[in-house]
C-alpha cells in the first residue's frame, strides 16, 4: 500500500468549510429506513440545518459494529425490501441534489457480493466521495484501499481507544480524507461522556495522522459538540438523529441539528 | 499481514475496536499451544471432569443389518453436559484463566454450547452471560432452564431472525464494550482468526482418541468418517484424526431441512445455494442473497441452522479432501429412531444427521467397509422436538397434565402440590 498517489476528494472541502465554522457536523442515516422517500426528506432537512457531510449506511443483515437502534433500522430496511441497486440509484439522485460530500457506510459483504471493484466504481459513479467499512480492518483492506484511490474515493480509516500507538500510526499513514475516531468502546448508540479520556484519545489520534479527525459514537447534544470543538474537525451524529426522527419526523431532525450548534 | 487463512477462507474481519483483543487472544492461544503442560492439563481436566476418553462403540446390531459392514460410533454424547461442546469450552476456560479475565459470554443455538459454557463458568468461577435467539429460547427450553440453574444470565435475542447468527452478533456487540475483562467463548470453528483454528485444536481430542480406538478395535483405519456440520467443530474434531490418511474419506453432513429444493435448509457446502461471503468476522460460504444479505435457514436441529460454516471445512471442500452431503429433517428423525431401537443410544437431532448420512450411503459400499460416525451429542435436550416429530400421544397427555397442574397452582398460589 502507498499513500503517495492519492489526492483526497474530501479533505479540501473540509478545510474550506473549517475557514467558516469552528467544527463540522457529519450525520449518519440508514438508507431505506423507514423508506428511501423519507430518507430524502431527512437529508433535505439535514442540509438545510447546516450539516456538512452525510454518511449513508447501506443496510446489512449482520451489522456487528452497530448498536440496537441502528441494527434494528438495518433489519427494518431489509424487511421493507431494500435492495442495493435501488439504494445506489437513490444515492446518485441525492448526491446530485445536494452540494455537500456524501459517503457510503456499510459492511464488507455488501461490497464483496457485488464484487469489490465493481461496488467501488459504482459508488464513485453514484457521486459519493468516500467509503466507511468498519469490518474491513487495515490488514484486510489493501485491495479495497487501492481500488478506492483509483476510483477517486477516500477510504475512511477508523481509530479506536483500544488501538495502540503503533497501530494508530499504521492506520494514520493510510488515512485518506479524514479519520473516524470512535470515542469509546462498544457499539453505536450508547451514551459517551465527553471528558478528558476522549480528549486524550483524540490527542493520540492527532499525533498519528495529518488527516482531519471526525469523532463519533454517542454525540447527542450541543454540549458534546462544544466539547469536541477545538479538538476535532468533525462531530459525527447517528443514533440521536434516528431518535429525533422517531419522535417528530423529518422536521424534528432539522431542529435537532440546528440545536447542535449553540453558537450559530 | 492478515492471518488465519485456509486457502481463500478465514481471515479476521473485525471492527478496529477489537483488534487489540484479538491480538492478545491470538498471542495467548499461540503460547498455550506451544506449552505442552497446557495440553496435558487440558487432557487431565477433560478426563476427570468430562469423562474422557469417550468410548468408541461398535454398533453390532446396525452393522448386522448392513450385511456385516462395520459401524463404529464415537460417543461424544457421553461428555459432561452431553455433547462435544464440553471440549471446546473447557479449553477456552483454561485459556481465560491464563489471560486473567473474569467473565465469559457465549452465543448458543441448540443451547448445548450455552449449557457447556455455563458449567465451565460455574466450575472455574467465572461470571457468565449467554446470548440465544428468542426462537431458540422457545424451542430449547430445557437447556435454558439448565443455564439459568447453573448461574448464567440468558439473554433472548430478538433481532434478525432470532436464531444462532443473531446471537453471534449480540455476543460480538457485548464484547466490543466489555473486552477488557470478558472473553467471548465462541462455540464452533467459525468466526475471526484465531477461533476456527483454536476451537479445532481443542476438538482434535475427538479425532486423536478415535484414531487410536478404531485401530485397536477394528484393526485398521476406517474407510469413511461421518460427522454432522453446524459450524463444523465436531466435524473438525474427528476429521483431524484422519487428515493425514488420504484413503480415509471424510464426509460432513449438513442440515437438509425440508429438502434442498425447498430452499428451507442450512446446507452451505452440500447445496448450490451458498456463495462465498464475509460476515461475522470471517470469509466462507454463506447462505445469502445476491446483495449479500444473509438468508434465514431451517433445520429440525437448532444446532445446525447456522448461515456460515467453518472456513477450514470450506477449504477441505474446495480442495476435495472432504465431501459434504445433506440429510433432511425426515431422514434424521428416522435415523434417530433406528439408532435408539438398534443400539440403545439416544443421539441428538444434530448428531443424527451424521447417522442419517452414513446409513443412506452404507448400502452402496463394499461389504468389508469400516465406517466411523461421530455422535456429537445426546438427545435428551431434544425431547420436546422429538416427541413432536413422533407425535407420541402418551407424552402429549403427560405435558397436558403438567400444564393443568401449573395452571391450577397459578390460580391457587397457596397450594404447593
Ligand atoms: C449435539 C450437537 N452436535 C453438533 C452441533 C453443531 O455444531 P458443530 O458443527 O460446531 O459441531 C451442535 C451445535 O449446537 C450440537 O449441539
Amino acid at each position: 500500500m502507498s499513500a503517495a498517489a492519492h489526492t483526497s476528494a474530501i479533505e479540501p472541502i473540509i478545510r474550506e468549510k473549517l475557514s467558516e465554522k469552528p467544527i463540522l457536523l457529519m450525520a449518519h442515516l440508514v438508507l431505506g429506513y423507514p423508506s428511501i422517500e423519507e430518507n430524502k426528506k431527512v437529508i433535505a432537512q439535514m442540509v438545510d440545518a447546516g450539516v456538512d457531510l452525510i454518511e449513508l449506511q447501506i443496510p446489512f443483515s449482520e451489522p456487528i459494529a452497530d448498536g440496537p437502534v441502528i441494527a434494528q433500522a438495518n433489519q427494518a430496511a431489509i424487511d421493507a425490501g431494500f435492495r442495493v441497486d435501488a439504494g445506489l440509484e437513490a444515492i446518485a439522485e441525492i448526491t446530485l441534489t445536494h452540494d455537500i460530500p456524501f459517503l457510503i457506510m456499510t459492511y464488507v459483504n455488501i461490497l464483496h457480493a457485488r464484487g469489490m471493484g465493481q461496488f467501488i466504481s459504482d459508488a464513485a459513479k453514484a457521486g459519493v466521495k468516500g467509503l466507511i467499512v468498519p469490518d474491513l480492518p487495515l490488514q484486510e483492506a489493501g485491495e479495497a484501499i487501492a481500488w478506492s484511490r483509483e476510483a477517486g474515493l477516500d477510504w475512511i480509516q477508523l481509530m479506536t481507544p483500544t488501538s495502540h500507538d503503533d497501530r494508530l500510526a499504521a492506520i494514520g499513514a493510510e488515512a485518506d480524507g479524514f479519520v473516524y475516531c470512535v470515542a469509546r468502546r462498544g457499539v453505536t448508540g450508547k451514551n459517551t461522556s465527553f471528558d478528558d479520556s476522549v480528549g486524550a484519545f483524540v490527542t493520540r489520534c492527532r499525533a498519528a495522522t495529518k488527516a482531519p479527525l471526525a469523532v463519533g459514537f454517542g454525540v447527542k447534544n450541543a454540549e458534546d459538540v462544544a466539547y469536541l470543538q477545538g479538538k476535532a474537525e468533525i462531530a459525527v451524529v447517528g443514533t440521536a438523529a434516528i431518535a429525533a426522527h422517531r419522535e417528530g419526523g423529518a422536521e424534528a431532525v432539522g431542529r435537532f441539528f440546528r440545536g447542535l450548534r449553540p453558537a450559530d | 499481514m492478515s492471518q488465519g487463512y485456509f486457502g481463500a477462507f478465514g481471515g479476521a474481519f473485525i471492527p478496529e475496536i477489537l483488534h487489540q483483543t484479538f491480538a492478545e487472544l491470538t498471542a495467548a492461544y499461540e503460547a498455550a499451544r506451544a506449552d505442552a503442560d497446557f495440553w496435558s492439563e487440558y487432557l487431565t481436566v477433560m478426563e476427570n471432569y468430562s469423562g474422557r476418553p469417550t468410548p468408541l462403540t461398535y454398533a453390532e446390531n446396525l452393522s448386522a443389518a448392513f450385511g456385516g459392514r462395520r459401524i463404529y460410533i464415537k460417543r461424544e454424547d457421553l461428555n459432561q453436559t452431553g455433547a462435544h461442546k464440553a471440549n471446546n469450552v473447557m479449553g477456552q476456560g483454561l485459556l481465560v484463566k491464563r489471560m486473567g479475565k473474569s467473565r465469559v459470554i457465549a452465543e448458543t443455538g441448540a443451547g448445548q454450547h450455552g449449557v457447556a459454557t455455563a458449567t465451565m463458568a460455574a466450575r472455574l468461577g467465572l461470571e457468565c452471560t449467554i446470548y440465544m435467539g428468542a426462537k431458540d429460547v422457545a424451542r430449547q427450553r430445557p437447556n435454558v432452564f439448565w443455564m439459568e440453574q447453573l448461574g448464567a444470565t440468558v439473554i433472548p435475542v430478538t433481532s434478525g431472525d432470532q436464531t444462532l447468527k443473531d446471537a453471534v452478533n449480540e455476543a460480538m456487540r457485548d464484547w466490543v464494550g466489555s473486552m477488557d475483562g470478558t472473553h467471548y467463548v465462541l462455540g464452533t470453528a467459525c468466526g475471526a482468526h484465531p477461533f476456527p483454528e483454536m476451537v479445532s485444536w481443542f476438538q482434535s481430542v475427538i479425532g486423536s482418541e478415535a484414531r487410536g480406538q478404531i485401530l485397536k478395535q477394528a484393526g485398521r483405519l476406517p474407510d469413511r468418517v461421518y460427522a454432522c456440520v453446524g459450524g463444523g467443530s465436531n466435524a473438525m474434531g474427528i476429521f483431524q484424526g484422519f487428515l493425514d490418511a488420504p484413503d480415509v474419506e471424510l464426509i460432513g453432513v449438513e442440515a437438509g431441512g425440508l429438502g434442498l429444493a425447498t430452499g428451507l435448509h442450512a446446507a452451505r457446502l452440500a447445496s448450490a445455494d451458498a456463495e462465498v461471503g464475509i460476515a461475522q468476522g470471517y470469509k466462507t460460504y454463506f447462505l445469502q442473497d445476491d446483495d449479500g444479505q444473509m438468508k434465514t435457514t431451517h433445520s429440525v436441529a437448532a444446532g445446525l441452522d447456522y448461515v456460515g460454516v467453518s472456513p477450514i471445512l470450506a477449504n477441505l471442500h474446495e480442495t476435495g479432501r472432504a465431501r459434504f452431503i445433506a440429510a433432511t429433517d425426515a431422514e434424521v428423525v428416522e435415523a434417530l429412531k433406528r439408532l435408539m431401537k438398534a443400539e440403545g443410544i439416544i443421539g441428538a437431532l444434530e448428531s443424527s444427521h451424521a447417522v442419517a448420512g452414513a446409513l443412506r450411503e452404507l448400502p452402496d459400499t463394499p461389504e468389508d467397509t469400516v465406517i466411523l460416525i461421530n455422535l456429537s451429542g445426546r438427545g435428551d435436550k431434544d425431547i420436546f422436538t422429538i416427541a413432536d416429530a413422533l407425535h407420541d400421544p402418551k407424552w402429549e397427555a403427560f405435558i397436558q397434565e403438567k400444564a393443568d397442574q401449573y395452571a391450577k397452582r397459578a390460580n391457587n398460589p397457596g397450594d404447593a402440590s
